[in-house]
């Protein structure tokens, strides 16, 4: 709680500077705008402007900064117009929303007309654009974690698979192979693959890798002693797997499921980018950028933002309940 | 076979027998995949005789003999099954590409990962490691940003690159603001916790001895500080190759190994696209082994390097 005031601090600071700057950005977009409008400004040809400073050509033309603030299609957007977008393309798209009780004779089950639906059905609705990115997101980190677990299991308990995986699964932390991510969704296109399987591969193989090293690293915390003690006690494999190594790699786990979902997220992100995916945050990116709409742009990126952050908040929730529930908070 | 199981434990006659019967189904369905099979089986096996005996060179030799073992199968597979290079081009045709293409790839290389990916990852690690040292007297000002800064080290900030790219031009500039804006929060994080990390003991040492402000920094917090922002600097690696490679799917000139890949891609000729891919996998891996090879010089007195002697 001792942070509140900090952080707020910070995020006053970083949304003031965003809010300056506002104005330097488009100021050629205005004076362009006023010369063409035929105000006076100086210098008066456009020529000699492209050739003069910024900050000279601010304070000669005080009077265009207001239009640099007020301009259509900025360069930088004003993060209150981006908090408009936002809302504009979520719960602004409602209309008439009414509660028709139970049992209506609609063909949606929740009760409510079909103008409140349009949040989450509507195709400019940013909810139904994170939610084509979310279920990918969360697909491909399930079958990553699930198949990060398992080998790191298997490396754990078999020392060949141990020489002969590890040393690869660290080098392939260095390839940029997000970079790649695109060209496996059209190949998995071309093979007859669509939906969200070709989207959930390269999510699950981003989160894959660090659950792998995590848990490895998890798997071999207990000491010798401990491992010593479920000796004595004569423990099979499997039951010093669950009641002494599981539970004590669980720090490591949340550690590494926290950086895993956020590469999750990123890679849908950028799967999305150049292969012309009509729905999702990152088609809305791309469009945006085609089109010129800025503010479309940032509103996306601030609602990828949004996901980030529950994403991994809703993981470190669980980690608290969690690891508080086993005597390990820290 | 008593005396062979005891000194391979994994290697006994059971799982001999079930790696034959795996083998004579898969031959008996489709003698290809029979053939697949049998290599895989048979080169795990050496790796697992390998890995039981004693000596010093398992240690290089297991994870290339499965390296390798893959890329035969890989080979293998594509031959034998037909696959078309549409899909899945094999290992020896990307490897003649590469040899076909030098000059290409190469003017991709300095484009992208010298021009792109170099100059903003330095000009990156500069602004953050000079932001931390200027946060560093200010409690208040740290205890906000780092909540903040973890949590935007989280963010897709990939994203900004449609942005960046409106703003700074086709050029390699704007995927150099890219990498800048990416690397930035992972290492200034991580500096600004290294800052923190000295014991008072030490503190007080540095008092003791009369040491001004910015003696006790560069004798003792900086010094103290380098695991930590190697750590920061050895993440930055790869982050700032993808930066520089995705941004420039929004935009760039007719060279750059984002501009290949995406164009190879609309011609279909995937052994470039792969060529590509492994031209990054190698730079990847360079830049990450040149960063550790700096923070060993660097950090020699830290226990985890002091380990590996």
């Amino acid at each position: 709680m001792r942070n509140v005031l900090p952080v707020l601090t910070v995020v006053a600071a970083i949304l003031g500077i965003w809010y300056l700057a506002v104005g330097p950005m488009n100021f050629r977009l205005a004076l362009d705008a006023a010369t063409r409008g035929g105000d006076t400004v100086t210098p008066a040809s456009v020529a000699e402007q492209g050739q003069t400073g910024l900050i000279r050509l601010m304070l000669d033309n005080p009077d265009v900064i207001p239009a640099a603030y007020a301009f259509e299609r900025p360069r930088l957007p004003q993060p209150q117009h981006v908090a408009v977008e936002i809302y504009q393309s979520t719960f602004g798209l409602i209309r008439r929303c009414e509660w028709q009780g139970w049992g209506a004779d609609s063909d949606n089950w929740t009760g409510l007309s079909d103008g409140c639906l349009r949040v989450i059905e509507n195709r400019r609705s940013l909810i139904f654009h994170a939610w084509k990115t979310l279920a990918p997101t969360l697909l491909g980190f399930a079958i990553g974690t699930g198949l990060g677990i398992l080998l790191a299991v298997g490396i754990v308990y078999n020392r060949a698979m141990d020489l002969s995986v590890m040393p690869w699964a660290i080098a392939s932390q260095t390839i940029p192979i997000l970079a790649i991510a695109p060209m496996i969704i059209v190949v998995m296109n071309a093979m007859g693959i669509q939906g969200l399987l070709p989207k959930s591969l390269i999510s699950s193989y981003l989160s894959f890798f660090p659950v792998v090293v995590g848990m490895v690293k998890g798997l071999r915390r207990p000491s010798q002693m401990e491992l010593d003690l479920l000796h004595t006690w004569s423990a099979s494999g499997p039951q010093e797997l669950w009641k002494l190594r599981l539970p004590s790699s669980l720090p490591y786990l949340f550690a590494s499921l926290k950086i895993g979902v956020a590469a999750a997220l990123v890679g849908t992100i950028v799967a999305e980018l150049p292969t012309g995916a009509r729905f999702g945050l990152g088609a809305r990116l791309l469009s945006g950028s085609y089109y010129g709409q800025t503010v479309q742009i940032w509103a996306a990126l601030l609602v990828a933002a949004i996901c980030a952050a529950l994403l991994v908040g809703a993981i470190g929730a669980v980690q608290r309940r969690m690891l508080t529930r086993m005597g390990m908070a820290q | 076979m008593m005396a062979m199981s005891h000194k391979y434990p994994d290697l006994s006659a059971r799982n001999l027998g079930l790696a034959a019967a795996v083998v004579a189904i898969g031959g008996v369905s489709d003698w290809r995949l029979g053939l697949v099979l049998a290599l895989w089986l048979a080169a795990w096996g050496l790796n697992i005789v390998l890995s039981g005996t004693g000596g010093s060179a398992k240690r290089f030799l297991v994870p290339t003999i499965f390296g390798i073992t893959l890329l035969v199968l890989w080979q293998m597979s594509v031959r034998l099954f037909d696959v078309s290079s549409v899909i899945l081009p094999a290992p020896s045709d990307i490897w003649m590409t590469i040899l076909e293409s030098v000059p290409v790839l190469w003017a991709d290389f300095v484009q992208t990962v010298v021009k792109g990916a170099l100059t903003g990852y330095v000009m990156g690690a500069a602004l953050a490691v000079l932001a931390a040292i200027a946060l560093d007297r200010s409690r208040f000002l740290q205890r906000g940003l780092l909540p903040v800064g973890n949590f935007i080290a989280a963010l897709p900030i990939v994203g900004t690159a449609p942005i960046l790219v409106m703003w700074f031009g086709f050029g390699w500039q704007s995927k150099a603001a890219v990498v800048v804006a990416m690397v930035f929060f992972p290492i200034l994080v991580n500096t600004v916790a290294g800052l923190k990390d000295t014991e008072a003991m030490q503190r007080d040492l540095m008092r003791t001895y009369a040491a001004s402000y910015w003696q006790s920094f560069f004798k003792l917090r900086l010094p103290a500080a380098l695991p930590f922002i190697f750590n920061g600097l050895k993440v930055s690696t790869t982050l700032a190759l993808i930066g520089a490679i995705v941004a420039e799917f929004f935009g760039s000139p007719i060279v750059g190994m984002g501009f290949r890949i995406k164009t190879s891609f609309g011609t279909l000729e995937l052994a470039m696209v792969w060529a590509e891919i492994a031209v990054a996998a190698v730079a990847g891996s360079g830049f990450y082994g040149m960063v550790t090879l700096a923070e060993k010089r660097l950090t020699f007195w830290h226990p985890s390097q002091r380990a590996n002697r």
